[in-house]
């Protein structure tokens, strides 16, 4: 049914229909969260693996769906299943390399509730894509994410030493300054075609 | 904002409340990835605000029916589950009402699901409150943030259709700003309306 | 969905392990009941709204395809099983479909198809309708599309656009493997022949978009359509 090719998801899912700036998916760490550099970055890498492990959670649990022939059970066993499955990820993390659960560690629990994770599976069964374009379009969308955040907290870093009014500081400022980006993405449409 | 008489003043109150003074997304700052996302026109914004309001109603109620028997531990488990349920339910209502808005709509539907502004509201409210109050405090908010997806959806459709609800409301000679309907135009319209409230706060604030 | 779960409740310290014992009972009770009843409301939900959607599906369909096939008054589905066309009994969700469609006396006007492939913005979904006598594709109707408003969706209403859709010739060769003249896009008033996709001015890529998609997939189904016009005819007897 689907034949596009894995790179063009990858495209497609980071630059032309990137999950923040233009399908609003992980708004809220986006505005929250964004405010260093190296934070975001690391927040990008948790979020990416994470949707790693939950699309290829996905892709499976939509097989034994199908097979089933249960459709109305996608939703409330995606949201179960990539919950356990993070939470499973994080203390395996924790126990055989803590290293990385220091980098990542902290972003872990908040993630599972982050609507991009949730997206990012309803969308890949949606759009009826293979387990390689599942991953190639789960990595798009951790890039997409790492880049929008990376972006933002570039800009935030440089506007903490700006002398703006108080009435626009906060969550007003930084929308108008995603409404930017989010123009500026605009011309990354048709790459794909 | 209690104009009604003394007694019922603390249940109207709770009512009242999530439509001006705790509105989800221009106070509260939450469930913005729905608002952004859908609003590019009057019927969606409002089809999402209603979806959203069912959902936060029914599983208020039960949250609140069943609070006492739910051990600690597994309450957030618990809460979304029930969520997850309700929102399965009135993704099947929406499909079988009207296959356009359910087409409209898309995944933002199921999205409901991981709105901050639901499990929030069973978490802060319905697991502390009695039956009666949670009632009116989702259907506060519930309206609340349907007014806030109103606000950005008439905007938006207006200035980037010059239509209302599909009506058109200026001449033939009228450019549509295209960019409001398109991902940029979300961030700008809800961005303003945070100033406008803003202003009035500060406004407020230097009076008194 | 059992799966996960046990593992987590071992993390938990475990100060009196009678009490825990009997807490992590009631925990999984709790869950389980909640389980049930989420289950039971979400399988009634769906048996009862389940008639009605597929009826609004159905009419949806078949009023998209009646579109795109002018003088259709019935229609049929048919999938593909090696070079032959089957009359398709029951659902298949996974099968490419051939629509064939009847005209009031039962004659073959016409056969609607489902294509897509990537547009501007993201996969573009469209139904096309071909006319065995024109040899030509004879309606289109975009399904999907997140083309950018006011630029590329006018592939959905500019007029100029939608008049190449009226007969654009996909006429096979003389063996009736392939189209003689594969479709393609041409600028704004540089159309001089029938197989030809005049462009709109300012949506270049969405255009050429469309053309692509029938291309590929006319080169596919045309020569298939040919070669079982008997059995599309037969379909409805």
């Amino acid at each position: 049914m689907n034949d596009v090719s894995s790179l063009q998801i990858f495209i497609n899912a980071a630059l032309i229909n990137n999950f923040v700036l233009s399908m609003f998916l992980g708004i809220c760490p986006f505005l929250g969260v964004s405010g260093r550099v190296d934070t975001a970055l690391r927040m990008g890498a948790a979020v990416t693996f994470v949707m790693l492990v939950s699309s290829i959670c996905a892709f499976g649990i939509h097989r034994a769906l199908v097979a089933i022939d249960a459709p109305y059970l996608h939703l409330i066993s995606y949201i179960v299943v990539i919950a356990s499955a993070v939470q499973l990820v994080e203390m395996f993390i924790k126990k055989f390399s803590p290293a990385l659960f220091r980098a990542l560690g902290i972003f872990l629990p908040l993630i599972t509730t982050n609507c991009a994770i949730l997206g990012l599976a309803l969308f890949q069964t949606n759009r009826q894509y293979s387990f390689g374009q599942s991953l190639s379009f789960a990595l798009g969308a951790g890039a997409g994410f790492t880049l929008a955040l990376l972006l933002m907290s570039g800009l935030r870093q440089r506007l903490e030493l700006a002398d703006v009014s108080s009435v626009v500081k906060g969550a007003a400022l930084t929308l108008m300054l995603a409404g930017i980006l989010s123009m500026a993405f605009m011309g990354f449409a048709g790459m794909g075609g | 904002m209690a104009q009604t008489g003394a007694p019922a003043a603390p249940n109207m109150d709770v009512l009242l409340k999530g439509l001006w003074r705790d509105n989800p997304v221009f106070v509260m700052l939450l469930g913005m990835c729905p608002v952004l996302a859908v609003t590019n026109s009057v019927v969606n914004a409002v089809a999402m605000g209603a979806a959203t309001t069912f959902v936060l109603f029914m599983s208020s109620t039960i949250v609140s029916l069943v609070r006492h028997w739910i051990p600690k531990q597994v309450r957030i488990a618990s809460f979304i589950l029930i969520i997850a349920t309700f929102v399965t339910v009135v993704e099947y209502l929406i499909q079988a009402i009207s296959l356009d808005i359910h087409k409209a709509l898309g995944a933002f539907i199921s999205l409901i699901v991981v709105n901050c502004v639901i499990l929030g509201r069973a978490e802060a409210f319905a697991s502390k409150n009695s039956v009666g109050k949670s009632m009116l405090d989702a259907l506060g908010i519930g309206v609340g943030f349907t007014i806030a997806c109103l606000c950005l959806g008439l905007v938006r459709e207006l200035l980037g259709n010059g239509t209302i609800a599909g009506l058109p409301v200026f001449g033939a000679e009228f450019e549509p700003w295209i960019i409001m309907i398109l991902p940029g135009g979300a961030f700008f319209v809800l961005g303003a309306w945070l100033l406008l409230f803003n202003w009035l706060r500060e406004r407020k604030e230097q009076r008194t | 969905m059992n799966g996960p779960t046990p593992p987590i409740t071992p993390t938990t310290p475990p100060p009196a392990s009678g009490a825990d014992g009997a807490n992590s009972m009631r925990m999984i009770l709790t869950m389980g009941g909640i389980g049930l009843l989420s289950g039971i409301l979400i399988v009634l939900t769906f048996q009862w709204t389940f008639p009605t959607i597929k009826r609004n599906k159905a009419i949806a369909l078949e009023r998209a395809i009646f579109e795109v096939v002018p003088g259709a008054q019935t229609k049929a589905a048919f999938k593909l099983v090696g070079t032959s066309l089957q009359l398709l009994e029951g659902e298949d969700e996974r099968a490419i479909k051939y629509y064939a469609c009847y005209d009031a006396d039962r004659r073959l006007v016409g056969v609607a198809l489902e294509a897509q492939g990537q547009g501007f913005q993201d996969v573009l979904r469209v139904l096309y309708g071909y006319s065995p006598r024109k040899h030509g594709v004879v309606g289109l109707k975009v399904l999907e599309s997140k083309e950018t408003p006011g630029l590329g969706d006018k592939i959905e209403t500019d007029p100029d656009f939608r008049a190449n859709f009226e007969t654009l010739d996909v006429t096979l060769d003389e063996e009736k493997t392939r189209v003689f003249h594969p479709i393609e896009m041409v600028k704004h008033g540089k159309k001089t022949e029938p197989w030809q996709v005049e462009a709109i001015t300012g949506a270049t890529i969405s255009s050429r978009a469309i053309a692509n998609i029938l291309r590929e997939s006319t080169a596919k189904s045309v020569p298939v359509i040919e070669g079982n016009l008997e059995i599309l005819q037969e379909g409805t007897q």
